[in-house]
């Protein structure tokens, strides 16, 4: 009952690619933000964190079109993109924004509740110690939070692979170039006879999300266990 | 070393005020809690930053706030050890030793992680990890990670506190012995009497942010004589014992003293309570007691319904806590000559 065709392999492909990159390209900004937000008192600290959580309640639509409205060829960074020779929209590097800015949220989310957890008093014993900022960031936060920096990345890479709203308005549904699986299921629905495709592609979903659930708690129990 | 301190803080309702200076390397910070010791300590360690005054160290000052100074924690070069260790828990004991050795410039460093891991007897529980150890292990290790970063002062902040009371005489010995044998001067923070007495010679004595006197140990037990619960206790420090019969005679001065307790080779530190020292003005004909030493009364002190006889007995002197009817029907008085019965269980090994 499993049958997909050479396009549908393409958009499962494209998927994990745009998951893959969004998550990794999101993560130092993410453990950033989070630092920010945790450990320092900046000044705009809280327009920073409304800011970075915005995306997670705003209908993806909305950060598509206002995504597009930034990177558009008439839009803000226009001028700046097309003097890099950079096209965006309707490009796997769009899908990838897309995804970038609505899973960025639950990144920062999730390490923020793994640094917020690091008792203060390690921080202190380790600046008695003799260590500087960076390296207590080094030696004892990023590995505090180990845990929750691979819980927000698979949260965020399985939010990646769900993406529809500001992926179909930023970068199209193109087979090939920007179809991920749900815009292939939604290509699918909408064409008479297509619904045993579209719930191929649903299974495959299901199975994907599977997968990422089991790596991650198995990297989390090896975590655990050091 | 030394360490002048002159500070003003206020936190909420709470005011911190208070200017000394010490050169003595064994120092204690007595107080009830909310006294503001933890407080001091943090100012002292660069961890909170006073409102107003300096702190200098041997000359280098660490906070000025008329000269807009103030030295990060890990500027100072003062190390602490928490009250709950606050071992790294990602990182072995190894790891969390070696954690400050690391950040030390090689100039600083005054003796080898082998030789620190020796005193505190850690070899066994190097590769173990931090969660797997006991409270008294957590705390030598804390020690020695601290002491590895080889600061020019400690602080210690109540590390024996929340330790029971077998395991908290395991460690004041290596406490004492490593501090001592690396030569590092230390403020001990503590509100327990027993523990002031046993790590330091000179203390402060805390009341409400503000420094109410400043005494020897002894003196303070002393003082404390009258409003401590259990009265005066005398700290003997006895050396090897020899057998005697089924109980065990140790030197101490000029006479020996018979225990029930066995002890070690070497150091064997006693406690005995001033009020199981029974005085009587004759030597008694008969008695239960298996030590009776003629002493001399060389003074008196106390207040309310307790009074202190320190007696001397042949080199040695031992503080005698009995109420003030007896004073008076015994007519004791300074340089009169008495005979103090001690029984043989009253004496209790600390280590």
């Amino acid at each position: 009952m499993l049958s997909l065709t050479p396009q549908d392999i393409q958009a499962i492909a494209l998927s994990v690619k745009v998951a893959t990159a969004a998550t990794l390209f999101s993560l130092p900004f993410g453990f950033g933000a989070a630092y920010l937000l945790v450990f320092t008192r900046i000044p705009g600290r809280a327009v920073l964190e409304g800011v970075v959580n915005l995306p997670l309640v705003l209908p993806p639509v909305v950060v598509g079109y206002l995504l597009l409205l930034l990177f558009g060829q008439s839009g803000t960074f226009g001028p700046v993109l097309s003097l890099l020779d950079l096209r965006i929209i309707f490009t796997l590097k769009g899908a990838v924004i897309a995804s970038a800015v609505v899973g960025f949220p639950l990144l920062v989310r999730s390490i923020r509740i793994g640094m917020d957890g690091i008792d203060n008093q390690y921080l202190q014993a380790a600046r008695t110690l003799g260590a500087q900022w960076w390296d207590i960031l080094y030696t004892i936060i990023l590995p505090l939070s180990g845990r929750a920096i691979l819980a927000g990345m698979t949260l965020m890479f399985a939010r990646s692979l769900g993406e529809f709203g500001a992926t179909i308005i930023l970068a199209g549904n193109i087979p090939g170039v920007t179809q991920t699986i749900p815009l292939a299921i939604y290509e699918y629905t909408n064409t008479p006879g297509g619904d045993s495709m579209a719930l191929s592609l649903c299974l495959v979903s299901i199975g994907l999300s599977f997968i990422v659930l089991l790596i991650s708690e198995a990297t989390a129990r090896s975590f655990k266990k050091r | 070393m030394l360490f002048e301190v002159d500070v003003e803080k206020k936190i909420g309702d709470f005011s911190l005020q208070v200017d000394f200076s010490l050169s003595e390397k064994k120092c204690g910070i007595f107080g009830p809690s909310g006294s503001g010791k933890s407080t001091l300590m943090h100012i002292l360690a660069g961890l909170l930053k006073p409102d107003k005054g300096k702190i200098v160290l041997d000359g280098v000052p660490l906070f000025d706030q008329k000269r807009k100074i103030n030295l990060s924690p890990q500027e100072r070069r003062i190390g602490v050890v928490f009250q709950h260790a606050h071992l790294f828990p990602h990182m072995n004991v190894r790891r969390n030793l070696l954690y400050g050795w690391q950040r030390t410039p090689p100039q600083e460093r005054r003796g080898t992680p082998e030789a620190i891991i020796k005193v505190l007897n850690l070899e066994h529980l190097l590769e173990r990890g931090v969660n797997s150890l006991s409270g008294g292990e957590r705390q030598r290790v804390a020690l020695g990670r601290t002491v590895l970063s080889w600061p020019r002062l400690i602080l210690m902040d109540e590390p024996l506190t929340g330790l029971d009371r077998d395991l908290k005489f395991q460690i004041i010995p290596y406490l004492r012995d490593v501090l001592e044998q690396f030569d590092i001067p230390f403020l001990f923070i503590s509100h327990s009497l027993q523990e002031i007495r046993l790590m330091t010679d000179e203390v402060l004595v805390f009341e409400e942010g503000r420094l109410q006197a400043r005494l020897s140990a002894e003196e303070l037990a002393r003082r404390r004589l009258v409003t401590e619960r259990r009265g005066y206790a005398n700290l003997l420090r006895l050396p090897s014992p020899e057998p005697h019969g089924d109980l065990w005679s140790y030197r101490w001065g000029g006479t020996e003293l018979i225990l029930v307790e066995p002890g070690e080779k070497g150091d064997n530190l006693f406690e005995l309570g001033a009020k199981d020292v029974t005085l009587f003005k004759q030597h008694p004909v008969a008695t239960s007691a298996r030590n009776l030493l003629p002493c001399q009364v060389s003074d008196l002190f106390g207040g309310g319904n307790r009074i202190g006889v320190e007696l001397t007995c042949n080199g040695g002197q031992l503080i005698s806590q009995i109420v003030p009817e007896s004073v008076r029907e015994l007519d004791i008085r300074k340089g009169m000559e008495v005979v103090a019965v001690i029984k043989a269980s009253a004496f209790r090994r600390l280590y």
